[in-house]
């Protein structure tokens, strides 16, 4: 296997990882229950490789295919062209985005104007030791391969752009628990088809 | 059973050794077609795995459409796998715009009163991600109904879930009011947050349960010092904060509470001064939980102690190594800096620090704070840290910087020269990046500080000569040479020290500009224009700027061809007038946006009309300056107003050549007037064309009116406007 990279929580200051906020502006239609600026967590939420590539997408607003690929290319440009040990926040259009860099894998949070920047680099933490947890020193490739089980994960932790559960030990045994209703093959084959 | 699919896994891993876009594309294209035919087939346990792939090359960025119906069917089927993932699917691929989705919501109806909490979670889950506004309409009750009875586990996710629904449709608020107020009491964590969300929500969305909910700011002050005051809790620990994500919220919530209510301010203030000393802010957690609490005290009715403390929590974020903590108070600082300016401005040396940082964020909010804490005491010293950033900010950030710094200048200059200082250097370091109006704007300033010209002239002189690429500065240099060029020929001046030029250096420069590649259309226009009045200015070389603008009269720019044909016909035909029209501009008053020209006329009955307003571009100024005549002017004029006469003048231009004044006479005497005439005198270069009247008496009380109407056919005064070539 090649690409083996560990992500590490560099969480303390001291190790300060490059980390930004950027802001989307005008870029959210069909809001009509959004008009106004209500305290949401996120708008949105993306992982992506020092390379642009895409390894998870959550959208807490409807948009178009063609506007999501919009936001995906923008924040790929504007956070893989940031220095490293450059402030986490960035200012686009009219949202403010936060990312966070962890080994190889950008975490990228969009939040609006009222959001608490310093919250959402704890939230990005806060899932990445989720991560960590679940897959046992979880790297990139884990969550390549294991994606839907990286969206189960966040499913526990964030609803709606807001935050779900805010214990660790809770989100874990959660997705303990639906693991083992997933149904063995025999299992699988027993139960009636739809 | 036969496998004819490739595993997610063994899929995954062949499209990451793809070496190239096609091969990819290839082996997609492959699973794809593979997908398709599964779907189609009967069930061969495979289902689940299908569409994982299928959502894979989703996120990849390939279309998977045609998985919308597999995720309907998915959804409907018992197998926790297949359900899992159809839900997974549907959330990726169906959004509330697509038809598809309303399929789904019989399906999430059922699980939602599934025995197992597992599958009610998915169907909430799913709703909030993408639940349209029927969808939630029609499944509100029941969402209603888990957030009254059921367990902790999805008391806390239908909250989320009723989130979303008052969100997209806001009248369901009052059917959640009464469940969120009960959930506020329960122990679980998720469930006491989840209340929180929903409650702020509601308060947001509507007033009056906004101030149903003052009751619960006792409650809310209890949990959180709970929170604050509570041991170690090993579930809900970060970095030694109790639960911060909770404690956010409900800060958040009681901002929103303690807004505009003396009451409930009160009543949170010991609260809001125990969290601002007691948390620990060497953590960035603590810190997140620091700035809400400093948000909150800003916003609500504070006690003037408890917004000092905050404040200062800001001014020591200011000071703060992380880079992170500063942006974010200087953030902070900018909403307060309009209502507690004093408080603001006892940190402007730490923000002008700032200004000095590596990280573009950190300098964006630097300049902005910088800028809103210019004052008339400390506009010498801010300018010089302004000025010093503008040679060197990034360039996103320069025409921000170089309107500001303008802004600042005009509000607070303390003397003319420092004035025009400021603004030259401007020009020198970011003059690509000013605005249009700096031009004609800076020439209104230094045709107003007469005092000043002599000193103008030479600093825009020595400017010329070391650069000509920055146009707005060249401009206004041409312009000037042009109107003060003998103050330099002098070879005095007090303000500076005088240069030694002849005539013909001076044209030289002129002509510079007029021939350099970097110059724009419209700054040779300027360059042309000054040259020309220069021949009324200087005494000896006046042949040399003749030959100057016969060359340019077949110039290929057919706006600097226009002009150097009219000046040549100044030079030829009128040359008796050539001073009078190039004579030294008259004060420009600043004027009113509304304003027009015709008040002008009033002022000055002379054939040399004052220019035009000042908001046209300089050149447009110029060119109308020397060709302006009574007649150009569109307006209505009262010129004569005696013993009850009244005559009124009008001007039409009817095509280039021709205009029509029109006069109108009224009567408002008690009795007629007979044989009223008007005769017309005009100077030998125009040619007038009396129409008859339309009367030779005025009735009384001006209830007919005379219309005298002349049709004017000059050809030299040609009142073409130049369009604005900028």
């Amino acid at each position: 296997m090649n690409n083996v990279a560990t992500l590490e929580s560099a969480h303390d200051p001291a190790v300060s990882e490059s980390t930004g906020i950027l802001r989307l502006q005008g870029l959210i239609t069909g809001l009509q229950g959004f008009i106004w600026a209500a305290y949401k967590m996120m708008r949105f939420l993306l992982l992506f490789s020092r390379q642009g590539k895409l390894r998870l997408q959550k959208w807490f607003t409807p948009l178009t295919d063609r506007e999501k690929k919009k936001v995906i290319r923008d924040m790929m440009m504007l956070v893989l062209a940031r220095p490293p040990r450059s402030c986490n926040f960035l200012q686009w259009r009219d949202l403010k985005i936060v990312y966070k860099r962890y080994a190889s894998l950008y975490f990228c949070a969009g939040l609006e104007d009222k959001d608490n920047e310093l919250l959402a680099l704890e939230v990005l933490h806060r899932y990445v030791e989720l991560l960590d947890k679940y897959f046992g020193n979880v790297c990139e490739l884990d969550i390549i391969f294991n994606f839907e089980k990286a969206y189960f994960i966040l499913d526990e932790f964030l609803m709606g752009g807001e935050i779900l559960e805010t214990s660790k030990l809770a989100v874990g045994v959660s997705m303990e628990e639906a693991d083992t209703l997933q149904e063995t093959m025999e299992e699988y084959m027993s139960k009636p088809a739809y | 059973m036969t496998v004819t699919f490739l595993p997610l896994q063994e899929m995954i891993r062949a499209i990451r050794s793809a070496r190239t876009q096609c091969e990819e594309r290839g082996v997609i294209q492959r699973e794809c077609a593979a997908i398709r035919a599964q779907f189609r087939q009967a069930d061969n346990g495979g289902r689940s795995h299908n569409l994982a792939k299928l959502l894979y090359v989703h996120m990849l960025g390939y279309p998977a459409h045609f998985g919308q119906m597999e995720c309907v069917r998915m959804i409907a089927s018992p197998r926790y796998s297949e359900k899992r993932v159809g839900y997974l699917g549907a959330m990726m691929l169906l959004d509330e715009k697509q038809d598809a989705s309303l399929l789904i919501t019989n399906s999430i109806k059922n699980d939602l009163s599934n025995s197992n909490q597992y599958i009610q979670s998915l169907a909430l889950c799913t709703l909030a991600c993408m639940g349209s506004a029927e969808m939630c309409r029609d499944l509100a009750p029941e969402i209603d109904r888990l957030l009254r009875a059921s367990n902790s586990y999805i008391k806390k996710k239908a909250a989320l879930c009723a989130v979303h629904i008052v969100r997209k449709v806001h009248d369901l608020g009052e059917l959640f009011t009464k469940a969120a107020r009960s959930l506020l009491t329960e122990k679980n964590h998720g469930v006491v947050h989840g209340a929180v969300v929903l409650i702020t929500e509601l308060c947001e969305r509507n007033s009056e349960t906004l101030e149903r909910f003052r009751k619960t700011v006792p409650d809310l002050v209890q949990i959180m010092k709970g929170l604050v005051i509570s041991g170690y809790s090993p579930d809900h620990d970060v970095a030694g904060i109790s639960d911060p994500f909770l404690q956010v919220r409900i800060l958040r919530l009681l901002r929103i509470l303690g807004r505009n209510n003396e009451a409930a301010s009160d009543a949170m203030n010991d609260l809001l001064a125990q969290v601002a000393t007691n948390t620990d802010s060497t953590k960035t957690v603590g810190n997140a939980v620091l700035y809400e609490t400093v948000l909150t005290v800003l916003d609500i009715k504070s006690e003037s102690g408890l917004r000092v403390l905050a404040v200062n929590i800001l001014g020591r974020f200011l000071l703060n190594n992380d880079r992170n903590i500063r942006y974010i108070a200087m953030t902070s600082l900018q909403k307060i800096v309009g209502t507690d300016h004093n408080a603001v401005q006892r940190h402007r040396g730490t923000i002008v620090d700032c200004l000095k940082d590596q990280d573009a964020s950190v300098k964006r909010r630097a300049l902005e704070l910088s800028l809103a804490l210019v004052s008339a005491s400390n506009i010498r010293s801010m300018m010089k840290e302004l000025l010093s950033f503008l040679s060197s900010c990034p360039p996103e950030l320069r025409s921000q910087t170089a309107s500001g710094i303008f802004n600042a200048a005009e509000r607070y200059a303390p003397s003319q020269r420092w004035h025009i200082d400021t603004i030259l250097h401007v020009l020198t370091t970011a003059g690509g990046d000013v605005r249009d109006e700096t031009v004609p704007n800076l020439i209104q300033l230094i045709t107003n500080t007469s005092e000043l010209h002599c000193y103008t002239v030479h600093k825009l002189y020595r400017a010329l000569l070391s650069d000509i690429s920055q146009q707005p500065l060249v401009q206004v240099a041409c312009w000037c040479i042009g109107e003060y060029g003998d103050l330099l020929l002098t070879g005095e001046c007090q303000e500076t020290e005088p240069v030694q030029v002849t005539e013909d250096y001076v044209l030289d420069v002129l002509e510079t500009v007029l021939q350099s590649h970097m110059s724009s259309p419209s700054t040779r226009g300027f360059a042309l224009t000054a040259t020309m009045k220069l021949s009324t200015r200087i005494t000896e070389n006046v042949d040399r700027i003749r030959s100057i603008v016969s060359i340019y009269g077949s110039c290929i720019d057919v706006e600097l061809q226009q002009r150097a044909v009219e000046y040549n016909a100044l030079f030829k035909k009128y040359d008796h007038m050539r001073a009078a029209v190039l004579e030294r501009m008259p004060v420009i008053e600043k004027n009113s946006q509304g304003h027009t020209n015709g008040e002008t006329i009033k002022e000055s009955q002379t054939v040399k009309v004052k220019p035009g307003e000042p908001q046209q571009p300089a050149n447009q100024v110029q060119a109308n300056a020397a060709f302006y005549t009574v007649f150009s002017i569109v307006a209505t004029v009262t010129v004569y107003e005696k013993d009850g006469v009244t005559v009124t003048l009008s001007c039409e231009k009817q095509s280039d050549s021709g205009l029509t004044v029109t006069l109108t006479a009224s009567n408002s005497t008690e009795s007629d007037i007979r044989g009223f005439t008007l005769q017309a005198a005009v100077p030998k270069s125009v040619q007038l064309h009396m129409k008859a009247p339309s009367g030779d008496s005025l009735p009384a009380r001006g209830t007919a009116k005379l219309v005298f109407t002349f049709a004017d056919m000059s050809e030299v005064y040609e009142t073409k406007v130049s369009p604005v070539t900028s």
